[in-house]
């Protein structure tokens, strides 16, 4: 079997440990570090997405998956760097003010993780002010908003009018999820995107910022 | 002042067999409130309700408040037209209400002075429990017995005892932190240290503190506990497909050995509605159990609509908001709802058929879910059984995992369960995974600590 298949179906089958080892046998063989990120590894993650959407994995699986991912990215890392290479995006993602649940929320950033976005994860029960200092410092293209409770997710809309207060609406896009979300109330509050899934999620953080580039 | 308690080791069931767990019946039945008495032969409403979605703030508290004086007065009315002869108002603090004490408490105020109204005008006997959220979790990682938010809880345990609150209860979240990412990951051995290590200490600690309020304000009954945020979760995440169902199963009985730490700490029910592992609690304790099932498909859907009653004392809906339908608010819309259930309950017992309408409620649920086959009166007595066998919460977490398994194989080796392809290896992975567990946690706990071991505050659990 080709070693790339080999690194596809390690990243698919969540071995951690042989997803690096074959990276590193690939690098040593001379393979292009930005080609094999952009041709093995995300092709392995978008397939580990499909199979979840097909109820053939659940989210254990999808997140070995995720883990061997990140095992792989570390030899390339530096390399990446010094090529100029930049992440598929900046994601900051936060649980908004009143509310403590973040599952939903680290799956979305295990799921963007896995598709080669760079992730500033702000925790729980997150001030407007708090997004609003880490897009300032981070300067993402996306900020991910999450909420579980029916009267937290009014908190949402709160923190996309003190974004747009501070003057910074234009150079974020926002998404939002969460169990009592639905798409018009996304759309509603000034969201740019909803997505009900961590899969969906992806897609849509990919399309974004394909807009905005 | 608090009395000598000596906290209480269960060795032993409280029933003898499958046959004594039957709904409106408890071994150890509970007086509380407006002359209610919870296990004693009928099975009672407890209605639970939220705000619609709106903003808590200083400006909209009157509007807050208005709400909850609207639900008060409306369930009642309801209940007393529906001639009920028993309910439960639970009020479920939002965090907000909790990390203001003195909001929940004007809320507990305004709700007990409609029981008290209904109590004196149709001779209703009724009671309130009240659930202040637990925001020890704030901060990361979360500080279990001390700072700001630990505070902030026990004054609201105490302000809501002083306000009129006739049961005290929480969903607790010890071991929460670990177990969240356990789950995710499927990661057994880090699920049972969090479910028979970090969070039955956690229990032990926080229950014989409420019940200390408790005895410092008579009539305040300490109730009971929820897995909520450990079983609850596995349930729903399992219902999204993202988690096995068997997963979701086994997590449950395991969570059984987290919940009775309350009960041996003095708590002495009725145990919250979303404690799906209550009918374990009413085996082993004798405690009168509230339940939820599809009368609360308003808040969640679950796989265990009608199994959920097969035991239950109190009957719950769960939560719903308090929002308009055709025919009234959804909150004493449920009222109804939740009455009607009783009633036929009450009627199954007080025609002598109470055990049949069990057996219906059981068997049509029991084999579609591996879900619903561990809550079944035999698979309830199976789990105790096992727990009370064992004396160490960690201990007790594992035996009650390896007999819930049990409860799954023999189910569909026998051909009850179906269970997919999927399903079925990962109750294979779980059953070798429980195997493989270390006798003793400290070992556990030593193997854990590079990847959980930042998690959680070692003090919070008595650990350091």
């Amino acid at each position: 079997m080709a070693l790339s298949q080999r690194l596809f179906d390690a990243i698919v089958d969540g071995n951690a440990q042989l997803a690096k080892s074959l990276v590193e046998e690939e690098l040593r063989a001379g393979a292009d570090p930005m080609a094999l990120v952009a041709e093995t590894m995300i092709p392995a993650m978008d397939q580990v997405g499909k199979l979840f959407q097909e109820e053939e994995f659940f989210v254990p699986e999808l997140l070995l998956s995720g883990r061997a991912m990140k095992a792989a990215m570390e030899p390339l890392r530096p390399l990446l760097a010094a090529a100029g290479a930049k992440p598929a995006g900046v994601v900051i993602a936060g649980t908004v003010k009143g509310d403590l649940h973040d599952i939903g929320k680290n799956l979305v950033i295990s799921m963007l993780e896995g598709a080669g976005f760079k992730i500033i994860d702000l925790g729980t029960d997150v001030s407007p002010q708090k997004f609003i200092d880490a897009i300032r410092e981070h300067q993402p293209q996306i900020i991910c908003l999450s909420a579980l409770l029916t009267v937290t997710m009014t908190a949402m809309k709160t923190t996309i009018d003190a974004v747009k207060e501070a003057g910074l609406r234009h150079s974020v896009k926002i998404l939002v999820g969460g169990a009592p979300l639905s798409e018009r109330y996304a759309m509603e509050i000034g969201a740019d995107g909803y997505s009900e899934t961590a899969t969906e999620a992806v897609e849509l953080a990919r399309r974004l910022v394909r807009l905005e580039k | 002042m608090t009395t000598e308690f000596a906290p209480l080791l269960y060795s032993q069931l409280a029933v003898a067999s499958a046959d004594e767990l039957i709904f409106g019946v408890a071994r150890r039945p509970v007086r509380c409130g407006f002359g209610l008495e919870i296990g004693a032969g009928k099975v009672y409403p407890e209605v639970n309700f939220t705000l619609p979605t709106m903003i808590i703030s200083d400006e909209t508290w009157p509007e807050v408040c208005a709400h909850y004086d609207e639900i008060g007065r409306q369930v009642l009315a309801r209940a007393a037209h529906l001639k009920a002869p028993g309910l439960v108002l639970e009020f479920e603090l939002l965090p907000a209400m909790t990390e203001r004490p003195e909001w929940g408490a004007e809320i507990t105020r305004i709700l007990k002075s409609h029981l008290a109204n209904a109590n004196q005008k149709w001779g209703l006997p009724c009671a309130l429990r009240v659930t202040p959220t637990d925001i020890r979790e704030k901060v990361k990682p979360p500080l279990m017995r001390r700072g700001e938010a630990c505070e902030e809880l026990f004054r609201s345990f105490e302000l809501n005892a002083g306000a009129g609150a006739d049961i005290l209860s929480i969903e607790s979240v010890g071991g929460k932190e670990v177990h969240d990412r356990a789950l995710v990951q499927a990661d057994i051995p880090a699920i049972a240290f969090a479910l028979g290590v970090l969070a039955p200490r956690d229990m032990t600690w926080l229950w014989e503190q409420i019940r200390n309020i408790c005895e410092r304000h008579p009539g305040v009954v300490s109730g009971g506990d929820s897995a909520c945020g450990f079983a609850n979760t596995a349930m729903q995440l399992a219902g999204q497909k993202m988690l096995p169902e068997v997963l979701a199963a086994v997590v449950r009985a395991m969570s059984a050995a987290r919940a009775i730490a309350a009960f041996e700490q003095g708590a002495v029910g009725p145990s919250k509605d979303c404690a799906y592992e209550g009918p374990i609690m009413k085996a082993i304790a004798g405690v009168p159990i509230a339940m939820e099932g599809k009368s609360a498909a308003c808040a969640h859907f679950s796989p265990v609509g009608n199994i959920a009653s097969a035991m239950c004392d109190l009957w719950s809906n769960e939560s719903v908001q308090n929002v308009r339908l055709l025919s009234g608010n959804a909150p004493e819309a449920f009222t109804e709802l939740l009455e009607y259930d009783c009633r036929l309950m009450n009627a199954a017992t007080a025609s002598g058929q109470a055990k049949a309408l069990r057996d219906l409620l059981t068997v049509s649920d029991e084999w579609l879910s591996p879900q619903a086959a561990v809550l079944s009166p035999a698979a309830t007595i199976e789990i105790a059984s096992a727990i009370v066998a064992k004396t160490d919460p960690y201990d007790r977490a594992v035996a009650a995992g390896v007999a819930a398994v049990d409860i799954l194989d023999r189910g569909r080796h026998e051909g009850h369960l179906s269970l997919g392809r999927k399903e079925a290896q990962w109750l294979e992975r779980i059953k070798k995974e429980l195997e493989a567990l270390p006798s003793d946690w400290r070992e556990l706990e030593a193997r854990l600590e590079p990847e959980y071991g930042q998690l959680y505050d070692k003090a919070s659990y008595g650990l350091e």
